[in-house]
């Protein structure tokens, strides 16, 4: 620590900190716009001019390191005059279109210049201007003259989403930030641009022009989508959601948060959003009132119950549900007499349950990611399922962690990977049985189960580099939990973990993949768990925000489930599919409509309130299950609160001690499964894995967001006389969907990648398993 | 993709910088480029970048930058004239209203039979020699007079 002086303040610093740094801890502002704390120095906007005493000249606080006995002064009149003279600089080739810039009134040149700008501008000659690119579909450069080329965007491409998609073309005067010869912005953090932009050069192309700044009331809220649960602020005007920004939060989201955390809003002011109750009277769909939809639901369960029993009743949750929505459902289910209810719904193996000592969690802190040393991911298509998570494990790469993959898809993730296997699903739990036997040779230490595993290279180089760090991380992405042997798999990678005494842990699929654990959402020893629900049909369904034929891991089966059904209760926030199977639809409030809860995949719980009004006659979820309760004579329904409900479901304070990611299952034979014909490897594509974002336009016009394509190895299209770009015949089941085929020769052999949850693929069945290619 | 020649350049270059430095090369790779093809165009850019595992738009950041090379066909023989300030003391201008009005263009364009090409250029350290212009940004003409332009094009003429 050394100690400098700013404007008389005496403040402590670490040493290797800038001027800048110990002026933000002393808490004197000094103005900036190049300067980001989570950026590189660049100090090429020279808004940061200060004195320091002896040297001769103003000098840029963000670049100059800190010394002892430093005496810096930020309003000298050396200071001042230096800040205004960049200020004169930067204005310019600047427009003065205040009055119409969608940044007007959060723009850090706007509150800059009213301190330190002139009256007037002594410059008389022409404006620079820059042509506007099209970069996408969620960020606009139509006013890229008023760019100041603080390079931001730029150093953000290159230092957090690591990919460099703009870039600064030309120089001087010409200089312009352009992404390579219009090709679009595709990084699925781009959204943290805008932000950073310190003015209004990029703007949100949902949000230009429909409020101004001074206009919108911040409320916080819970991103409802991956298990990292952002921060976030829902801005609103009259009662309308109109842009989502960050809130700070270092543990999670830092400042930033993933473009579907941005821009899902779009799907709130849906027009497919279901206002009001509807029943269906002889085959046609009628509003009706909130009472007498209930009453129906309520006579209808009763029957049901009553007639063919208490477990012919079941009911499905997403885990974007909120802990309230699940505690009341899976209450209401066990008072009616069912313990049929889950939220696992893309999940196939459920061998575990009734093994599991707790919650499946991240077996850590999610900033304990940007410390580990050494990684073992596996079946993670971790840029697009966990986009934040996926970049606090690259900061940890770029520190120097070696990132062991294993998975059958081999996606760029952007990151150097020191090891990788890519291997059919098959294979995927023989290769771990090779990593657990390496691991053990090189430890000197026995693995039972494995002693007739012959191991491979690619298995040899991972364990080597687990056994050569001190904090490694053994974590379970979504394809290794949808796996149709997750409990294998997992019981190899804790294994794997318990061999070099390092952290183990699943990163959670959703919002609220731990919560509902925590919440009682899964089926007890008697129940049916999601799959079995689905696959010996029952009489009657209740649906909780869920789409069957895209949230579930087996669309088939599930359709079929729902179209044999006597009565269906969906309660969804949207118009969807339903309408063809079910019986009765409730709408039901998105999260920015309702108080609840959601718990993160490192056990942390966050409560959020309603940011708006329900819209129409949507009511939230929690209120709908509570008169539902009271109707079926439920005991224990009269919560007040969503409060109430909360601290009935569990103990917020003390979540850690329910997370546990043992699973007491024994290892079985892991020689090789010896599956026959192409196995289908389904992603769930980033813009499609909830209902909210499936209904965000900008988002569905993303390259991320593209039709999906039937993906296989370029010799094995070739050996089915098929090219890149053909249609191709894709049969799964009883159904085939007509597809584009792509050449990928990442995938491994005797795989065809087919992403779930997208209307394109809807008809197919299981997310795994075999599915045949031909030529259409 | 870059073609044989270029790559057998590109690799000799790359011997020079650390196997996880590729991206040092750039300047060079571009170079070798403009010297096969006289110009740069967005493809090149993007097979620099594929060859050298760099994001294509940090080449294109470099390749924008740098004034010498060329983001459009220059001609088979591209005169670059400096003006700057001890050149244009030393007649400069001259110079290039002399070429102008030889080769019926102006500056930054080229012949219709795309044989010469006129381009402004900054200093090349040559100032003693002053007005100076450079071939194909290899050979450097000095005190360039009426008549030492006529020879130079005399001589280019023919080739």
């Amino acid at each position: 620590m050394i100690n400098i002086e700013i404007d008389g303040k005496l403040v402590e610093t670490e040493r290797g900190s800038t001027v800048m740094d110990a002026a933000r801890k002393a808490g004197v502002h000094i103005p900036h716009f190049c300067y980001h704390k989570k950026l590189s120095i660049a100090a090429n906007c020279r808004m940061c001019l200060v004195e320091v005493e002896k040297a001769p000249k103003p000098l840029p606080a963000c670049a100059t390191p800190a010394a002892e006995g430093m005496k810096v002064k930020t309003h000298s009149e050396m200071a001042v005059k230096a800040q205004k003279g960049v200020m004169e600089f930067l204005l310019i080739n600047h427009p003065l279109d205040c009055p119409i810039c969608d940044q007007g009134g959060e723009c850090m040149l706007q509150d800059v210049a009213m301190g330190y700008g002139g009256a007037a501008s002594r410059y008389t000659e022409e404006k620079r201007e820059v042509r506007p690119k099209d970069i996408g579909a969620l960020i606009s450069t139509q006013e890229m003259t008023r760019c100041i080329q603080c390079t931001r965007c730029v150093r953000f491409g290159q230092e957090v989403a690591d990919l460099m998609e703009l870039g600064m073309a030309f120089r001087t005067e010409h200089a312009e930030i352009m992404s390579f010869v219009n090709s679009t912005v595709d990084s699925e953090l781009s959204g943290n641009m805008i932000d950073l932009c310190p003015v209004g050069a990029l703007t949100s192309k949902p949000f230009r022009y429909t409020a101004r700044n001074w206009e919108l009331s911040r409320r916080r809220s819970v991103s409802p989508h991956d298990g990292l649960g952002s921060n976030l602020a829902v801005h609103i005007k009259n009662n309308k959601v109109l842009r989502v920004t960050p809130v700070e939060n270092e543990d999670i989201n830092e400042c930033w948060i993933s473009d579907k955390d941005r821009f899902s809003y779009e799907g709130l002011n849906s027009a497919e959003r279901l206002t009001k109750p509807m029943l269906k009277q002889d085959g046609k769909w009628q509003e009706v009132e909130w009472q007498a939809a209930l009453e129906y639901v309520a006579n209808g369960l009763r029957q049901v119950a009553k007639g063919a029993g208490a477990d012919q009743v079941a009911a499905l949750a997403t885990p974007h549900s909120t802990m309230e929505e699940l505690y009341l459902l899976q209450k209401l289910m066990r008072g009616i007499g069912s313990d049929n209810v889950d939220f696992r719904l893309r999940q196939s193996d459920f061998s575990a349950d009734g093994k599991l000592a707790g919650a499946p969690w991240l077996g850590m802190s999610v900033a304990e990611l940007n410390s580990r040393d050494r990684f073992l991911i596996v079946g993670s298509f971790l840029r697009k399922d966990h986009p934040l998570l996926a970049q606090r494990i690259r900061q940890a790469v770029k520190k120097g962690a070696q990132a062991n993959i294993v998975h059958s898809s081999d996606d760029n993730l952007l990151m150097k990977v020191a090891n990788k296997a890519i291997v059919a699903p098959s294979d995927m739990v023989g290769l771990l049985a090779q990593i657990l036997k390496a691991l053990a040779a090189e430890m000197q230490a026995s693995a039972q189960g494995v002693e007739n595993i012959v191991v491979g290279s690619e298995a040899a180089a991972i364990a080597k580099s687990l056994a050569s760090g001190e904090r490694a991380a053994v974590l379970l992405g979504n394809f290794a939990q949808q796996h149709p042997q997750a409990a294998q798999i997992a019981v190899l990678a804790e294994k794997i973990a318990a061999l070099c005494g390092v952290k183990f842990g699943y990163l959670g699929e959703a919002a609220n993949s731990v919560g509902g654990y925590l919440a009682g959402a899964v089926p007890g020893a008697k129940g049916m768990n999601a799959t079995q629900m689905l696959a010996s049909p029952r009489k009657a369904y209740v649906l909780l925000n869920v789409e069957p034929e895209l949230d579930c891991a087996d669309p088939q089966q599930a359709m079929a489930a729902m179209q044999a059904a006597d009565l269906v209760v969906a309660m969804s926030a949207f118009k969807h599919h339903a309408a063809d199977y079910a019986d009765v639809l409730l709408p039901i409030a998105p999260f920015t409509e309702t108080s609840g809860t959601f718990v993160n995949t490192e056990g942390r719980a966050q409560s959020f309130k309603g940011a708006v009004k329900p819209l129409g006659e949507a009511r939230p979820a929690w209120k709908v299950l509570r008169v539902l309760g009271n109707l079926l004579d439920v005991a224990g329904f009269d919560y007040d609160t969503s409060e109430a409900v909360r601290d009935e479901a569990v103990d917020t304070a003390n979540i850690l001690s329910s997370l546990d990611n043992h699973l007491d299952v024994a290892l079985q034979g892991v020689a090789g499964a010896g599956a026959q014909g192409l196995q289908r490897v389904a992603d769930v594509p980033i813009y499609a894995a909830d209902a909210l974002v499936r209904r965000a336009t900008a988002l569905q016009q993303t390259r991320d967001a593209a039709t999906p394509c039937v993906a296989m190895r370029g010799d094995e299209l070739q050996k089915l006389g098929v090219k890149s770009g053909d249609m191709v015949k894709v049969s799964q089941g009883n159904a085939s969907v007509r597809l584009t085929a792509c050449a990928d020769d990442g995938l491994p052999a005797g795989v065809a990648r087919v992403a779930a949850g997208h209307a394109a693929t809807a008809e197919l069945g299981a997310m795994f398993g075999t599915i045949t290619v031909e030529r259409a | 993709m870059l073609s044989e020649q270029i790559q057998a350049q590109v690799d000799r270059e790359l011997k020079k910088y650390p196997a996880d430095q590729k991206q040092s090369a750039v300047m060079a790779a571009l170079r070798f480029v403009q010297d096969e093809k006289g110009w740069i165009s967005n493809d090149d850019m993007a097979d620099v970048a594929d060859y050298l595992g760099m994001p294509r738009m940090a080449v294109c950041e470099v390749a924008t930058f740098y004034h010498m090379y060329n983001l459009k066909p220059m001609g088979k023989h591209m005169i670059t004239v400096c003006t700057n300030l001890s050149c244009t003391l030393c007649g400069a201008l001259d110079t290039v209203a002399y070429i102008e009005s030889k080769l019926g263009i102006k500056m930054g364009e080229v012949t219709a039979d795309g044989k010469y090409g006129l381009r402004e250029g900054e200093c090349m350290g040559a100032c003693k020699d002053a007005p100076v212009l450079t071939l194909n940004n290899k050979k450097i003409c000095a005190r360039m007079s009426k008549e030492k332009i006529d020879k130079v094009f005399a001589e280019l003429d023919k080739s």
